[in-house]
């Protein structure tokens, strides 16, 4: 009962985190919160692969996570520098209004 | 051994006019021309005659069965040609040093003119069918650019494009013949397919149709009914031009045709008798028209397809011989009387018309002269030139197989018309008074000196082909030409050749004295126009024959074009040239709705994808 509860529900939270995510950067219109949406499926990969290595026993999916992490904290860096200016550009965070590159 | 020279002096001078040095006077460019005709015509002379083709042998090309070979005939026929050509062709470039001479930049008539020399004398020296189609082509193409000389004159450079077009369709024709010749004989060679129709034989019905389109390509070279109409037009390119190739050399290769392939024509009988009735029929046309025309050029191009038209008479009568004595005589005095005509003109500053002249008898006595010379030779008047040609057509027309007595009345009715117009044009031009504004001088020497040779040839050349009848000479010519063309046909007429000799020199003083009475003084001019009212009109107007043929073929033609290319090429043409451009432009327009530029649908079809993407990878996993 511990094993099944400890391993399925991680697993679970894991996935819930990935689908919060995919929906949240669909659906909603705010750059910033889309932009969090992303973190919040990286995180939900990072639990995953926490889970997976302790489960194997390994360290390697431990370490990649340390790597993601970081790799996560420099992309949130880009990210945020862009959109502070397109923000400054349109004045607005609404992604429905980032359209210049429409065909 | 002379005959690459021949050949090569003409062409070397017009590459030399007409690219290398390209003189800037009009003597320069005149002495270099002539020197190379001269060349031409002195390798003439000076030639031997072996009985069969000369030492010079090329394969131009082969293909399956068909092999083409590049060799110079050397019969007496060719000689003969040659002779005129380079002969006449030489004593119109002297004469074009003359009339030239206020040209700027005349080199470039100097080179077409040797050019044209060259592909004549390819024309005639050719061994096949097909070597005297270059030839052929080569000379429509010189008389296209001599024609348009002055082409910054548009109603000039129409003519020249006339003269190509009715040209072109008659090629066709040629063609076509060579083509049946070649299914019917398997060789292009003249004396192999001679040889061949000597020896075994063929379908008659082919027979005629080869020599039915092969009669084609000669209507359109030698201006017969129904494409004579370039002919006249063709008077807008400079005069030694008329008489040099529109007159005497280009406008006969027709009858060369005929007469080189005699053997042909004689088997189809139906054919001859086609040429007969076209020959006979433009030769009473255009005399008609003739009686009529105010240009002294246009006159003269209307003789010289009635004359024309007399050959193919003999043609189809089956008197080569005849055919081709004319073409020498007619040769001599029609250059004469162009080059006659061309200084009249000269001297009037480019006046044409036969009205505005008139008593230049005591202003121009050489021109006088040597005009009145040509005029007697061309009415048939015994002893000159014209006479015995003339009289060898007649009685060959007179004692041929079928309609003889027609045709023999019919030809001197023409011969009657053609003293009656040529006394017409002289009487206009040389007697009276002055009619025009200008102020006429004699021409330098260079255009009278060949006006003289001409004269003399004019005299003389039909003693070489006296009627045996008379006694007085051997028939020089019909001994000479014996080899190529066979013996004169000998038949029996309803006269004999005396007294038809005597008929028509009799109509031709009758015509002469009309001609004089009516002309000689201006006001008597306007009877002969009264008394033919109702054919005034027909007769200067020309038949209306050029109305016809513009409302009947090209009318029809423009609107055809006209449907093409504003109706045809826009829509149908061009519409399936862009269709692809405009299915693509469409895809595209379809396509570019995906792109709405907002990241979050990238982001959804990107969704979608992954989704299709573990769909189809765990259908082999799960299910």
């Amino acid at each position: 009962m511990s094993n099944f509860s400890s391993v399925y529900w991680t697993q679970f939270i894991a996935i819930a985190l990935i689908g919060l995510g995919m929906v949240g950067f669909l659906i909603r219109r705010n750059a910033i919160v889309v932009l969090m949406s992303i973190e919040l499926m990286l995180n939900g990969v990072n639990l995953l692969l926490i889970e997976a290595a302790h489960r194997s026993g390994s360290a390697d999916g431990t370490m990649l996570v340390v790597f993601i992490i970081t790799i996560a904290a420099g992309e949130v860096a880009v990210g945020l520098g862009i959109l502070l200016n397109l923000y400054r550009i349109k004045h607005s965070s609404d992604t429905e209004l980032y359209k210049e590159l429409q065909g | 051994m002379m005959m690459p020279l021949l050949l090569a002096a003409p062409l070397i001078g017009a590459i030399v006019n007409g690219l290398i040095l390209r003189p800037a006077t009009a003597k320069r460019a005149g002495v270099i021309a002539s020197i190379a005709a001269l060349t031409s015509f002195a390798s003439v002379m000076v030639q031997h005659f072996a009985p069969d083709a000369g030492p010079f042998e090329w394969t131009w090309f082969t293909v399956g069965e068909l092999t083409v070979k590049w060799s110079f005939a050397s019969d007496p026929l060719t000689w003969m040609m040659c002779a005129v050509v380079t002969g006449i062709g030489s004593l119109i470039h002297i004469y074009s040093i003359g009339y030239m001479s206020h040209e700027h930049n005349a080199y470039r008539y100097f080179a077409y003119l040797n050019f044209f020399l060259f592909n004549m004398l390819v024309l005639i020296t050719s061994t096949s069918l097909l070597g005297m189609f270059v030839g052929w082509e080569g000379v429509g193409l010189c008389s296209y650019l001599l024609i348009g000389y002055w082409f910054e004159d548009i109603n000039k450079a129409k003519a020249g494009m006339k003269a190509f077009i009715v040209n072109r369709i008659g090629d066709a024709g040629f063609l076509i013949g060579i083509f049946i010749c070649y299914q019917l004989f398997k060789t292009l060679n003249f004396a192999e397919i001679a040889k061949l129709l000597d020896t075994q034989t063929f379908d008659v019905r082919m027979l005629n149709l080869a020599a039915f389109f092969l009669f084609i390509g000669a209507m359109g070279k030698s201006a017969q009914i129904p494409l004579y109409v370039w002919l006249p037009d063709a008077m807008a390119g400079p005069t030694p031009v008329s008489a040099l190739i529109h007159a005497a050399t280009m406008v006969t290769a027709g009858i060369y045709l005929i007469c080189r392939m005699n053997g042909l024509f004689l088997v189809a009988q139906d054919t001859s008798l086609f040429i007969a009735i076209i020959g006979i029929s433009t030769a009473l046309l255009s005399a008609l028209i003739a009686t009529s025309q105010r240009d002294i050029k246009k006159v003269l191009a209307y003789s010289t397809v009635s004359q024309l038209g007399l050959m193919f008479l003999a043609l189809g009568c089956g008197a080569y011989l005849a055919a081709i004595f004319h073409v020498m005589t007619h040769a001599f005095f029609k250059a004469l009387l162009f080059l006659g005509s061309g200084s009249v003109i000269h001297a009037c500053e480019g006046e044409q018309d036969i009205w505005k002249m008139g008593g230049l008898k005591k202003k121009l006595p050489s021109t006088f002269l040597t005009f009145t010379i040509g005029t007697i030779a061309i009415a048939g008047i015994p002893p000159l030139a014209g006479f015995f040609s003339k009289d060898m057509i007649l009685y060959s027309a007179l004692t041929a197989k079928s309609y003889g007595t027609t045709f023999w009345i019919l030809g001197l009715l023409v011969s009657f018309l053609t003293a009656f117009y040529m006394v017409r044009v002289w009487a206009l031009t040389f007697l009276g008074e002055y009619r025009g504004d200008k102020h006429p001088h004699e021409s330098p020497a260079t255009m009278l000196i060949p006006l003289y040779i001409l004269a003399f040839g004019s005299i003389v050349a039909g003693f070489l082909g006296m009627p045996e009848g008379l006694h007085l000479l051997p028939n020089y010519l019909e001994a000479f030409l014996h080899p190529v063309l066979g013996p004169l046909v000998e038949g029996h007429g309803a006269l004999s050749e005396e007294r038809a000799m005597a008929v028509a020199t009799v109509s031709a003083i009758i015509a002469c004295s009309l001609g004089f009475y009516f002309y000689s003084k201006p006001e008597r001019s306007e009877t002969p126009g009264k008394i033919l009212v109702p054919f005034k009109t027909v007769f200067e107007n020309k038949f209306w024959v050029d109305e016809l043929y513009g409302l009947v073929i090209v009318k029809p033609f423009d609107a055809l074009c006209a449907f093409f290319a504003k109706f045809f090429d826009p829509n149908i043409i061009d519409g399936l040239v862009l269709l692809p451009s405009k299915a693509a432009q469409g895809m595209g327009s379809l396509l570019v709705l995906l792109q709405t530029g907002i990241v979050q649908t990238y982001l959804l079809f990107f969704v979608f994808g992954l989704l299709v993407l573990f769909m189809v990878l765990l259908k082999g996993v799960v299910l």
